[in-house]
């Protein structure tokens, strides 16, 4: 092997020429050529291309998933923010109505109350009237009876002196005063 | 071990290695006479070329959808030659002329490399007749695909008379036009490739000889600087090499590809 670290000191012809090429070399190069050729450009790699192509394939399907997956959390999102909307609109109209009722309600018990107010307050004028009718009454027949009486006295007794006639009103004023007093009495 | 072998005169005078640092005889000096095509370039093309095969077996053997160990590395470098050359250069359709265009840059790349692997260190690529297979299995391809999209008539009026021109400018463009598409692209696609990485080789292999012979074959108080320069110089044209073998590979697939893309769509 001792050619395989040196390279032959000049061959018996001469040195050879470096741009002629041997024939053993252009033999052997071809069909080292062809055989690579055959079994790296033909078997292998047709397989790294293969390999290849399907990788881009299961990137390029990763990717449309994950495109759908994101398209499908959107919408979820959409919905549910278009129902929290509806949600919260429903509130505000029901807190809406609620306030509405109870002034309605206030406004209601309010009447109601002012109402009550006005029927005790004619109740009492209509009894303090009443009374007052009944007083008048009372005192007309009374006055009346007193007068006639009154009458009845004078006429009787006649008019003989003005003492007498003073004795008698006065004697009328006390009897008034004395049946006030017991009609006071009665009446208290 | 082997550096005295580098220095063919061996006398005492410093010689810098020549063109018979490329001249391997076969491996096995006293084996049979069947043997005599193993040499150590025709061993690196083979050792390359089942090197590529375990890497493509191993990275796209069984491929997953989710990538685990070589497959990431496999993926890495298959995008890149997608994104970089097949796209770029052929157009939607480049994917069709990935496995053609994977291989021919890895088995190349790998046949660079070499130049720099330890004990292999003969990039395989600076014997000729390998970028001359290269370049002819492009060259026939591309001759294949122009002739059966274009027709043998359209191939050639699209090539010398490019619509657009005034007609004396193609007293002088038909000609240029043919020499340069059918005759000299296959000699500078594969020139190209062997004249980098053989003067690459070179480059590396005067330096290593410098180093060599000024620090342990003469070592002089006076020598050992260069002799220092030459080891530096080594590991930092190793560097530039490795540079330089992994874009003439990726330059000669990006004009394979421009060759096959310019056979399938002629108008650009």
């Amino acid at each position: 092997m001792s050619n395989l670290l040196a390279a032959a000191v000049l061959a018996e012809d001469g040195e050879s020429n470096p741009v002629l090429p041997e024939t053993a070399e252009l033999v052997v190069g071809s069909i080292a050529f062809v055989i690579l050729l055959l079994i790296v450009a033909k078997l292998f790699v047709p397989k790294i291309q293969a390999t290849l192509a399907e990788r881009t394939k299961a990137i390029e399907g990763g990717l449309a998933q994950a495109e759908e997956a994101q398209k499908e959390a959107q919408q979820t999102l959409d919905q549910y923010q278009a129902k929290l909307k509806e949600a919260q609109r429903d509130a505000t109209r029901q807190a809406e109505e609620a306030r509405e009722q109870g002034n309605q309600i206030i406004a209601q018990m309010k009447e109601q109350a002012q109402a009550e107010a006005r029927r005790i307050i004619e109740a009492a004028h209509a009894q303090i009237e009443a009374d007052k009718q009944q007083a008048l009454a009372s005192l007309r027949a009374e006055i009346g009876a007193l007068s006639v009486e009154l009458a009845g006295r004078v006429v009787g007794e006649s008019l003989e002196d003005s003492a007498r006639q003073s004795r008698v009103v006065d004697r009328f004023l006390e009897e008034l005063e004395g049946r006030a007093g017991r009609q006071e009495q009665i009446t208290s | 071990m082997s550096a005295p072998h580098l220095l063919a005169a061996g006398g005492d005078e410093f010689e810098a290695p020549g063109l018979h640092i490329f001249d391997w005889g076969p491996l096995f000096s006293g084996g049979p006479s069947w043997l005599d095509w193993l040499t150590k370039p025709v061993l690196i093309v083979i050792l390359a070329a089942l090197a590529l095969i375990v890497f493509a077996w191993r990275a796209f053997g069984n491929a997953q959808l989710v990538p685990r160990g070589v497959q990431n590395v496999g993926e890495v470098a298959y995008l890149f030659v997608r994104d970089q050359v097949a796209r770029p250069m052929i157009g939607k359709d480049g994917d069709k002329w990935m496995g053609f265009l994977f291989t021919t840059f890895f088995f190349i790349l790998f046949l660079n490399l070499s130049g720099v692997v330890p004990v292999l260190q003969l990039p395989a690529t600076s014997h000729i007749a390998f970028p001359i297979v290269f370049a002819a299995f492009v060259y026939v391809t591309m001759l294949f695909l122009s002739i059966k999209h274009q027709g043998f008539i359209g191939y050639f009026k699209n090539m010398m008379f490019p619509p657009g021109l005034p007609k004396p400018l193609y007293v002088i463009l038909a000609p240029i036009e043919l020499l340069s598409n059918i005759i000299l692209r296959p000699f500078t696609h594969s020139v190209r490739l062997f004249a980098n990485m053989f003067a690459g080789h070179l480059l590396l292999a005067f330096f290593s000889t410098v180093a060599w012979w000024f620090l342990v074959e003469k070592l002089t108080p006076a020598g050992a600087g260069v002799g220092v320069v030459g080891f530096l110089m080594t590991i930092i044209m190793t560097g530039f090499e490795i540079f330089v073998q992994s874009l003439q590979a990726f330059i000669f697939t990006l004009l394979a590809a421009s060759y096959i893309g310019g056979a399938l769509h002629p108008e650009h």
